[in-house]
């Protein structure tokens, strides 16, 4: 090979990941490594699955340069018709789920409708679906809680992979949790070398071996960290399969496939996007009819979790989900974005959550922290995208 | 003191190093109509933003001198104290907003302080609309809900509230008919008896010849003379020659060994209405073919309706209840939206490759793939991120973008580099028909001079080119053949042998004069 230039990485991109280890690692010393036990290590993944799930939703909205309000009430509202079809009318757990997922889908489609074809503002139309969904959900509910769910439904929110427990260190260590942390070390390894086989095959640019190195090894290490805590506890919680195929798809089509790109090119441009052949309005149908069925998925694992439906479940998620978006470092107008920083993002918020409950603060406390460090963030990115133009 | 209400002298004005006007000099006599004329880009829209202070004292060199005084004016408050209005080509009229407050906008008129007397403002606001020749006129309906030209007139109507003393009118028939801009004109006479001088900016010689009573040329950001009537020669003729009088150096690169082909790009019948107004009508009964390897003009004077036609051909981008045909490589196609365009090789390189042609925010190579990715960077909807950074290295090498990489965003690129990633993006997309609309606005010579290289190297590989410009000089230097294009109708054809600038503005005139 005659190529044998190299170009640094780009540290911008793993930014977030060094504050979102920089903010664990603050909890940590606060709390006094409580936030690093086993337990909570799992609690950290259930409780902040459905953030994640309606953040990698809610990302594509935000790359077209809007939001969805209304999540949080099609959330509660997938809730309550699943409870209301297995409780009231004893029906079959996989009938009510997927009677859920379509509902998620038409209350997207109607955002959709409304956004795409008869144009009235993403903002307008998703206040609306907040109200209108937080009413609904109500009056199915009649304000009421709906359980117990049957327990086999639970499993979706609260359950664990079957596991091959060995006795070890005074516990037991899952040893499946191992094999796919060494499946997904291998998988690292795998697709650096790949990528470097390609970039060598087309001449391009590589980038220094010691900051591959050290990139990888902080990656492996964060997946043995995590697989190893939840080891000790009881295995591979069922929702973080659901979360990792969904952020795994939704990394695919965002960076990967023209439908994704031609969401970044509606988001940058609009103008530009439809003088260069993108429907700009299939875009934005399918993004928001997308998000509705994202937050059907969230709604369900919700119930699941709380072993309920109650009117007042997913109040303020779609909050959280956009301050995982900005967080993540998404752009305000649009057009910049991507699904893992958004998934970072959520964690971000996650962990500053749980290490400021562990750490005893009360939730009105919790909320204007997490305000400020939003603030904090959006204005630091703002100020360093300022000074480089 | 003389009797110039006006004087302009060696006013000299720089954007980061470009003169746009240097040494221009203006005297404009109390009492009377002054024209104001000049090619686009000339400097005119420059000077009277200086005269009105959006450009303010110290940013210029020269002085302005206004009964006498010298001005400093910083803002454009400062000009109106004075009695000195502007009034734009883009109206200033809140569309919801009724007639009398529009008429006092900015000026409203209190009883007490801030409090609105809305029984002074409607009774004055009709006293206004009389002088203009609205005396018939509600004052309560919204504004947006008249006509362009009862607009226009509002304008002035506006200006009259403020006690004009000097007003300056920039292209004010630009979007009226025949009827309408009459009714204008006469109003601007009446103007005149009452006192008021005027500055108009127009493109139509006709109607500076019918209203004025001196007329300045502006040629290149230099006044070239005053005319003066009853004195000099003011036909068409003598003005065009004052316009376009400079030499034409030789600034564009020769082309060799083309073939011309079979007529590969045919529009037939074209036309097409407003898309908010299906009354106007914007395109009627356009013809053009263009064969393969052929560079085909469209000239014309800005609002003429070559973007227009453009964008409606391609996949109908614009307008509405558009009819006629197009046919592409002898084929008649249906382009109903822009990726039936994409598909059926036909390219529209935009106007203002800020706001149509790119995302700033985005790399090189994204933008260079935009228009191609669906049919030549993907299988099955996925991308291919490899072909795309090979194509879009060779393409930087290939019309020499300067940047450090194809990962650069292109926001941080220069006017000229910008406008050949937008040409390399439609390139990509491998069509047979390249409309390019505007392809140099606002960039520096030597990056003209490569647009310009580009444009030859497609003619020679057979495709068929369309160059939409207002810079006439352009169009004559990089076309075969030239469509003049005027009020959304094509006003003549000239052949490579008898382009000239004359010529062109000769079409139009006639052409003008044609439509009364």
């Amino acid at each position: 090979m005659e190529n044998k230039k190299t170009v640094n990485m780009d540290m911008k991109q793993y930014g977030m990941f060094l504050v979102l280890i920089a903010v664990y690692l603050i909890f940590a010393v606060m709390t006094g490594g409580k936030n690093m036990s086993y337990a909570n290590i799992n609690n950290l993944i259930m409780q902040n699955g459905y953030v994640v799930i309606l953040a990698v939703g809610m990302l594509l909205c935000v790359l077209t340069g809007n939001v969805d309000l209304g999540v949080g009430s099609v959330v509660a509202l997938t809730g309550a018709v699943a409870g209301i079809m297995m409780v009231d009318m004893k029906m079959n757990m996989w009938v009510a789920i997927i009677a859920s997922l379509i509902i998620g889908i038409l209350c997207g489609m109607f955002a959709g409708f409304f956004i795409a074809v008869m144009h009235v503002p993403p903002f307008i139309v998703t206040l609306a679906t907040m109200l209108m969904g937080r009413g609904a959900t109500y009056t199915l509910l009649k304000a009421q809680t709906k359980g117990p769910l049957p327990s086999n439904y639970n499993f979706i929110g609260a359950g664990f992979l079957p596991t091959i427990k060995i006795p070890f260190g005074g516990g037991t260590l899952d040893l499946v949790s191992i094999i796919v942390a060494i499946i997904f070390s291998v998988c690292i390894i795998m697709s650096e070398l790949n990528g470097i086989k390609t970039k060598k095959k087309y001449g391009f640019p590589l980038n220094p071996v010691w900051q591959v190195i050290l990139k990888d090894a902080i990656l492996i290490f964060i997946v043995w960290f995590v697989f190893y805590k939840i080891g000790r506890y009881n295995g591979i919680p069922f929702v973080l399969v659901i979360m990792g195929a969904i952020v795994g798809i939704y990394y695919f089509i965002t960076s990967k496939t023209v439908a994704g790109r031609q969401i970044y090119a509606l988001g940058g441009n609009r103008k530009a996007a439809q003088l260069s052949g993108i429907n700009t309005d299939k875009v934005f149908f399918w993004v928001y009819t997308n998000m509705g069925m994202l937050a059907g998925v969230a709604g369900i694992v919700l119930a699941a979790r709380n072993g309920s439906a109650t009117p007042k479940a997913g109040d303020q998620f779609e909050m959280d989900a956009i301050a995982s978006c900005y967080l993540g470092g998404a752009a305000v107008a649009g057009g910049a974005g991507t699904i893992m920083g958004a998934v970072v993002g959520a964690f971000i918020m996650g962990i500053l959550n749980n290490g400021m409950s562990l750490f005893g603060w009360s939730t009105d406390i919790q909320k204007i922290v997490k305000g400020a460090v939003l603030l904090g963030a959006v204005t630091v990115d703002l100020m360093s995208k300022r000074k480089k133009s | 003191m003389s009797d110039y209400i006006l004087e302009m002298k060696h006013i000299v004005k720089e954007f980061s190093g470009v003169k746009a006007l240097d040494d221009v000099n203006l005297q404009v006599k109390r009492g009377e109509i002054h024209g104001l004329c000049g090619e686009n880009g000339a400097g005119k829209s420059t000077l009277m933003n200086i005269l009105s202070g959006v450009y303010g004292h110290g940013t210029y060199s020269g002085d302005v001198v206004y009964n006498g005084e010298i001005c400093k004016f910083n803002n454009i408050k400062d000009s109106e104290a004075k009695g000195i209005v502007i009034i734009h080509q883009e109206l200033a009229l809140s569309p919801l907003l009724s007639v009398a407050e529009n008429v006092f906008l900015g000026n409203e008129q209190t009883s007490v302080k801030g409090v609105i007397d809305w029984t002074e403002t409607r009774r004055k606001a009709a006293e206004m609309l009389a002088k203009v020749g609205l005396e018939n006129e509600n004052v309560n309906v919204p504004v947006g809900s008249l006509g362009v030209g009862k607009q226009q007139l509002i304008e002035i109507a506006k200006a009259m509230a403020k006690k004009v003393d000097l007003l300056i009118l920039d292209e004010p028939t630009a979007a009226l008919n025949d009827e309408e801009s009459r009714k204008l004109l006469d109003i601007m006479l009446e103007l005149k008896k009452q006192g008021v001088t005027s500055i108009i900016i127009s493109h139509k010689l006709n109607e500076l010849e019918y209203v004025c009573d001196a007329l300045t040329i502006i040629r290149d950001g230099h006044t070239i003379e005053t005319l003066t009537k009853g004195v000099d020669d003011f036909s068409e003729e003598r003005v065009i020659k004052g316009m376009v009088g400079r030499e034409l150096t030789n600034r564009y690169p020769e082309r060799h060994d083309v073939k011309i082909g079979d007529v590969i790009f045919e529009v037939d019948n074209w036309n097409v209405y407003h898309p908010d107004d299906a009354e106007r009508q914007m395109i009627k009964d356009v013809n053009i073919k263009v064969k393969a390897g052929e560079v085909v003009g469209l000239a014309g004077l800005m609002g003429a309706g070559r973007t227009e036609f453009a964008m409606s051909v391609f996949g109908k981008s614009y307008g509405q209840k558009i009819s006629g045909t197009v046919k592409i490589n002898g084929k008649e196609v249906h382009l109903n939206s822009v990726k039936d365009a994409i598909d059926n090789k036909l390219a529209y390189v935009s106007e203002d490759r800020k706001t149509y042609g790119l995302v700033l925010i985005d790399s090189i190579k994204r933008n260079m793939t935009m228009a191609a990715l669906r049919n030549f960077f993907s299988k099955n909807g996925v991308v291919d991120s490899n072909e795309e950074i090979v194509s879009s290295e060779e393409y930087k090498k290939r019309i020499n973008v300067k940047s450090n990489s194809i990962e650069q965003t292109v926001g941080s690129l220069s006017g000229g580099n910008q406008q050949k990633v937008v040409l390399a993006k439609w390139m990509l997309t491998q069509p047979d028909v390249l409309i390019l609309d505007e392809p140099t606005r606002g960039i520096d010579v030597g990056a003209k001079y490569e647009i310009y290289c580009v444009i030859n190297d497609l003619a020679k590989a057979g495709k068929a080119v369309v160059v939409i410009s207002s810079e006439m000089q352009e169009i004559i230097g990089t076309c075969d053949r030239v469509y003049v294009i005027n009020e959304g109708e094509i006003a003549g054809e000239l052949g490579k042998e008898d382009v000239s600038q004359e010529k062109i503005m000769q079409c139009i005139m006639a052409h003008n004069r044609k439509g009364e």
